[in-house]
């Protein structure tokens, strides 16, 4: 077989296996996994910068949140419907994160993380500031009426899990032609050394500038997602903390995968919530855990499934 | 025709003068010799044509046009090519994706891959090209530097210590793919080699303390006594 037709059977697989699962699974873990397809695809998201691009930031609750409100205000104050509310949540990400990118790709290192993570903290700080719109921590719901798409049911769980996978569909097949076609290898070449992507006469501002509202954009659908599907809009999802899980997740999953921000997620959501389910100190198991991975994982659960068996994975 | 000059560029880093006041003037399709001893700035030189370095002072011309503004990858498009002094290939990534990256910028889309072969044909490491770069011995990746300037069709090839590290094969093929360039491709050569120096070069620049020191073919190089001092010593 040749590595083309691999890549696709594996990637292939994976969504034709989710579909089905989709008629197996017990209501819990139904619910569980349509969450992580759409956490799945602010990692896929995340990915594009960090894993492929080599560009590391500590911001990116920002667009997931710009997402996640273009969306929810649309509906909650100017009645849009789902579909232009979606739209608008999609806007609102590539505009945040291109003007976040024309900053902070003025600097690189650890200056590029503290720049994104300073402007972060500023969106969370703004929902807050604007609370009578957005109701602050206490965040609003969006409610079932406001959740159809064409006559179609958001918040059923069938309906909801067929949207989330479309979602994740759409988010891996984006990156997956991306890290394939000259735009996306020349970023990984960016990544494994700057200078001498220059040096071949290519712009690597301009490169860098595009990777990141690529993902940006994508880290705002699955926030507009988000709040739409499972109906509430908060500012907890603009906080740090959603800045360092997609991190954590495309680590564990393998940074510069394209499997791995879903294997870093459904890892990490099932491992949060089976030790929770052991111990109250459930945050010291998957540390631990965590812990250990770094230590003999250090490329991640598909990095190191590349490094030993399948050298072809994209 | 000059293809590529400087006028009264200079360069101090701090206190350090690295490059003063050098001049060039470069015709088109000549095979270029930049010589001198270590810290002479050579590489500071070639580095402020390409546009890695800026100039403190001083003006570079290109094809007829002042490019010292101009950013590095500019004048790479503009077909400067620039092999590097240490070997910076992309260790891992496969050979031939490394020469894939230097063609995609410059040929259209159809001829990337024949290109691409071509160029690792020429350098010998066409049966290599699925190994990662990182992988191979240090020769090859210097001769795979030297592949990637080919494949860019550049007309200013600017080739930092090309020969070092590789065997004396190795050395033989690329003075052949020098001349075989020669006429076509303008040369910049900085190279300790001198055996290869008086055999490829047209002529040869001598840098000392950052200065011309002398200019001149190969052979005047040899008898010129300020160079034997500073330099060739006594041989």
């Amino acid at each position: 077989m040749s590595a083309r037709a691999k890549i696709i059977a594996l990637h292939g697989g994976l969504l034709v296996l989710l579909f089905v699962l989709q008629f197996i699974l017990p209501a819990y873990h139904h619910g569980n996994l349509a969450r992580i397809m759409v956490l799945a695809s602010y990692a896929v998201g995340y990915n594009i910068l960090f894993g492929y691009t080599g560009l590391l930031s500590l911001g990116h609750a920002l667009f997931f949140a710009a997402g996640m409100y273009g969306m929810g205000l649309g509906i909650q104050h100017l009645g849009l419907t789902v579909a232009p509310a979606m739209l608008a949540g999609v806007i609102a990400g590539a505009v945040v994160s291109g003007a976040l990118a024309l900053l902070a790709l003025r600097t690189a290192g650890v200056a590029f993380m503290i720049v994104t993570l300073m402007f972060a903290q500023a969106g969370y700080l703004t929902v807050l500031y604007f609370g009578e719109y957005t109701r602050g921590d206490e965040g609003f719901v969006i409610q079932q009426a406001q959740r159809m798409l064409w006559g179609i049911d958001l918040s059923d769980p069938t309906n909801r899990y067929f949207a989330a996978l479309m979602l994740f569909a759409l988010c891996l097949i984006v990156s997956l032609w991306l890290v394939r076609h000259p735009f996306g290898k020349t970023l990984i070449a960016i990544r494994e050394n700057e200078e001498r992507v220059r040096m071949l006469g290519y712009n690597i501002y301009t490169h860098k500038l595009i990777a990141m509202v690529v993902s940006g954009t994508i880290s705002a659908t699955a926030g507009a997602a988000y709040g739409l599907l499972f109906g509430y809009a908060g500012a907890s999802f603009a906080s740090v903390q959603y800045s360092i899980f997609p991190l954590l997740w495309v680590l564990l999953g393998g940074a510069g995968t394209v499997l791995g921000p879903f294997i870093g997620t459904l890892f990490m959501f099932y491992l949060i919530d089976l030790s929770s389910g052991i111990t109250t100190a459930y945050m010291l198991i998957a540390g631990v855990v965590l812990v250990l991975l770094t230590l003999f994982a250090p490329q991640g659960l598909a990095g190191e499934l590349r490094n030993r068996i399948w050298r072809w994975l994209p | 025709m000059t293809i590529l000059s400087t006028q009264e560029l200079s360069r101090h880093f701090d206190g350090l003068q690295a490059v003063r006041n050098v001049s060039l003037g470069i015709p088109a399709g000549q095979v270029r010799a930049l010589i001198g001893p270590n810290g002479a700035g050579k590489t500071t030189l070639v580095g402020m044509i390409s546009g890695r370095i800026p100039p403190s002072s001083g003006r570079v011309h290109f094809d007829g046009a002042d490019i010292t503004a101009l950013p590095a990858h500019v004048r790479i498009r503009r077909g400067m090519a620039y092999t590097f002094q240490i070997t910076s290939v992309f260790e891992r990534l496969p050979a031939q994706e490394n020469v894939t990256l230097a063609a995609r910028r410059h040929l259209k889309a159809p001829e990337v891959d024949s290109a691409t072969l071509e160029a690792l044909e020429r350098v010998g490491l066409l049966e290599l090209r699925d190994q990662e770069a990182g992988d191979l011995a240090y020769g090859h990746q210097r001769l795979l530097e030297i592949a990637m300037g080919l494949v860019q069709r550049p007309r200013l090839l600017i080739l930092d210590e090309p020969t070092q590290g590789l065997t004396d094969s190795e050395i033989a093929g690329f003075k052949k793919l020098v001349r075989e360039l020669a006429g076509k491709t303008t040369i910049l050569l900085i190279e300790h080699n001198m055996n290869v120096v008086m055999e490829v070069a047209d002529q040869v620049t001598v840098l000392n303390f950052g200065e011309v020191l002398a200019e001149g073919t190969p052979d005047d190089i040899r008898a010129d006594r300020a160079v034997q001092a500073a330099y060739l010593g006594t041989g």
